[in-house]
């Protein structure tokens, strides 16, 4: 089925290539919308919240949420269930419209005003809470799909691939360790490999900001502690907003921790003050 | 620079497949046409006029249906309202076959006899050029696609999915119906459009003539295999899936499926009005129960019954359902409703990917008899499973 190995495109490579590179930067945020301006990160600010409000039906899922990552930064987002920590990912991908507040990606692109495709192009890419990948497309078609590249109908209607763009599926696979499992169809891989897919779908796009919703659920201790070397690995290219209930994992990543409750930001520091603070205490164990 | 378009194209089908279309064209080029023309009537290979018309109408039926499953079963997008676009199509050509009849109505009058009747001195306007086949032709494609986008990009717009899309179709071809219907419209009222005389200035019910729109359905129903069989295969046709299967992630890496939707169910009611043009021509009449819910309810029986998401089983549902339809309504026409109902259950129950999907486990089985393990059920084996992926949170409370 898949497209990967027709001979004549080979050929064809060679002669394509000068195409090809004109296209990847012409190429980088189309969706056929109004590209809200280009990250500006003069601050050192990748993330700006600022009294963030949702509510659904009176409840207050997210109550006037303040928060700022900085570019390169891992930042851990820790809580209890329902503290409003997926509530915060959909606001700042365009899902959810906050009652009130900002939500700046930069210093200029404003988030509460884009669509999902929009905030993908703009350089945010999110990992669910619970893995949702092609369940029956192969792990290749999965990172081609997720591939950086101009994502209007008519380009995708006469799109092939091209070496480089090959050459980068097959390093992301061997990054998340699918190599072999190329023509697998993704409904059929372990829960652990199907965060892995994700994410590799997540490097494809090539984000500057990574939001991941629980990552590392479902995955074996080897697995757990392998995706901490890859996102400690990402950092400083990349910024990361990382959630997780997983300690280890959260101690693995070693940065910043925020603690979310009841939709505001209860505590932020590094793991062991967190830990200390009596609030933090109180909510995880008080009750 | 990059291969060329034309060997993309040929690539996308596998060899099987262009031999398979090769003997179809054979068949309905040459086979029918000579057994239709050359062989005389009591010969035992003789093609009546009435089974090439029965033959040139299934052809018809195929292209929708293969328009359908493109929709249905690729992008996950259930029409019901699909008897719309073909009715348009339909009604567009047969305003120019109208034309066609010139004086030779009953009335002897330069208008067709329904404006006549209605005492209209006249055409209005929107009849405006439908003396040229030209104009006729792109309208029966134009009008369905024009209706298709705006319907499309409202619906689709506003996120309508699932069930209430599909209820929103088959208000939309009710509603048409019922417009349709009504004499002040222009478009015949009740009877539509019918006694045709002439097509290009000949004689419609001429065999050359018969042979010639038959052939033109076949080489149709050819060029929508052969084009869609490359829409789903490219990385389009991927994303269409990619959408029907998991939405949300489409839209988080960055497509805009309501682009992506817009673009197949624009062309799939293209595809269908360029169908009902055929069809009327054949079959000489087109009248507004065309719009009927339960025909759009047909269509997609149709798709579930070949096996929705191969394009072969399009076709081959709809050969199947029609042959049997005008089997019954030949010889116990009261029962053809309870035949079409139970033929839906029973696909729905016991035959989710339909004949083709049947086929296919057989020829696994087959496999798995002969070599133990079987990879091939790879694909197959998520099938089932993907109705349960629901997009992560359906916390999407903004609009
Ligand atoms: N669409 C919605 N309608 C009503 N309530 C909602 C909706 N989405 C979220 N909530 C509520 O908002 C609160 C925050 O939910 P959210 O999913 O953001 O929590 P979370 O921190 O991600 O929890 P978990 O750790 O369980 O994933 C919860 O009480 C939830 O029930
Ligand atoms: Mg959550």
């Amino acid at each position: 089925m898949s497209q990967i190995t027709a001979p004549e495109r080979v050929a064809a490579n060679k002669l394509a290539e000068a195409e090809n590179r004109r296209e990847h930067w012409e190429g980088e945020a189309t969706t056929g919308h109004v590209v809200t301006g280009e990250l500006d990160l003069s601050h050192n600010v990748i993330l700006y919240l600022d009294d963030i409000t949702v509510s659904f039906d009176g409840f207050r899922a997210l109550n006037k949420l303040s928060l700022t990552i900085d570019a390169g930064e891992l930042r851990c987002i820790i809580g209890p269930n329902g503290a409003g920590k997926t509530t915060m990912m959909d606001v700042i991908t365009g899902k959810t419209r906050p009652d009130s507040g900002k939500a700046f990606f930069g210093q200029t692109i404003d988030l509460t005003r884009m669509t999902e495709p929009e905030v993908a192009h703009a350089g945010i890419g999110r990992k669910f809470q619970k893995p949702t990948v092609f369940e029956r497309h192969t792990v290749f078609e999965n990172l081609e799909l997720a591939m950086k590249t101009d994502k209007r109908v008519r380009n995708t209607l006469f799109a092939s691939l091209f070496d480089d763009q090959r050459d980068k599926i097959s390093e992301v696979m061997k990054q998340i360790r699918l190599d072999k499992a190329a023509d697998r169809v993704a409904g059929l891989l372990s829960h652990g490999q199907k965060q892995w897919l994700e994410i590799g779908m997540l490097l494809m796009q090539d984000p500057k900001l990574l939001l991941l919703d629980e990552p590392v659920a479902g995955m074996t201790d080897d697995e757990t502690e392998r995706t901490a070397e890859l996102f400690v690995s990402l950092a400083g290219k990349h910024s990361l907003m990382v959630v997780e209930h997983d300690m280890t994992f959260v101690e693995a990543l070693g940065g910043k921790v925020t603690v979310l409750c009841e939709g505001s930001v209860l505590a932020e520091g590094d793991l062991a003050t967190v830990q200390a603070d009596p609030r933090v205490i109180e909510v995880y164990l008080g009750r | 620079m990059r291969t060329p378009f034309t060997v993309r194209l040929f690539q996308s089908m596998p060899r099987t497949g262009w031999i398979a279309l090769a003997v179809f064209a054979a068949i309905t080029w040459i086979g029918i046409p000579v057994a239709h023309l050359v062989l005389p009537e009591g010969h035992a290979l003789h093609v009546s006029a009435y089974t090439l018309t029965l033959l040139g109408k299934i052809l018809c039926y195929m292209v929708v249906a293969v328009a359908m499953d493109l929709i249905w079963g690729y992008a996950g997008i259930l029409s019901l309202g699909h008897g719309l676009f073909f009715a348009l199509g339909g009604y567009a050509f047969g305003m120019y076959l109208m034309r066609q009849i010139g004086r030779d109505g009953s009335y002897g009058s330069d208008l067709p006899d329904f404006m006549v009747f209605l005492d209209w001195k006249e055409l209005p306007w929107y009849w405006a050029g439908s003396d040229s086949f030209l104009w006729a032709a792109f309208l029966a494609m134009a009008l369905p696609g024009v209706v298709a986008f705006i319907f499309g990009w409202f619906a689709f717009r506003s996120r309508i999915k699932g069930v209430y899309f599909s209820i929103i179709t088959q208000a939309l071809t009710y509603a048409a119906m019922l417009y349709f219907y009504r004499n002040e419209t222009g478009f015949g009222g009740t009877n539509g459009f019918t006694n045709f005389k002439r097509i290009l200035g000949y004689d419609i019910t001429a065999p050359e003539t018969r042979v010639m729109l038959f052939a033109l359905s076949a080489a149709l129903l050819i060029a929508c295999l052969v084009l869609g069989r490359y829409l789903v295969t490219s990385r389009l046709g991927r994303i269409l899936t990619a959408i029907r299967d998991a939405e949300s992630r489409v839209m988080f890496i960055g497509y805009n499926p309501l682009h992506y939707k817009l673009f197949i169910w624009t062309l799939s009611a293209v595809l269908c009005g360029m169908a009902g043009a055929l069809y009327v021509s054949q079959i000489g009449v087109i009248n507004p129960s065309e719009m009927s819910p339960a025909n759009s309810i047909e269509i997609a029986v149709w798709a579930a019954v070949g096996g929705r998401g191969t394009l072969i089983g399009a076709v081959l549902g709809a050969g199947i359902v029609n042959l049997a339809k005008s089997y019954f309504t030949v010889t116990v026409p009261e029962y053809w409703p309870f035949f079409l109902g139970f033929l839906f259950i029973a696909v729905t129950l016991y035959l989710p990917d339909g004949v083709v999907g049947l086929w296919r486990k057989l020829m696994t089985r087959k496999a798995g008899d002969s070599a133990e393990a079987a990879p091939q059920p790879a694909r197959a084996a998520v099938e089932g499973k993907t109705g349960e992926i629901s997009d992560t949170a359906t916390k999407g409370a903004s609009a």
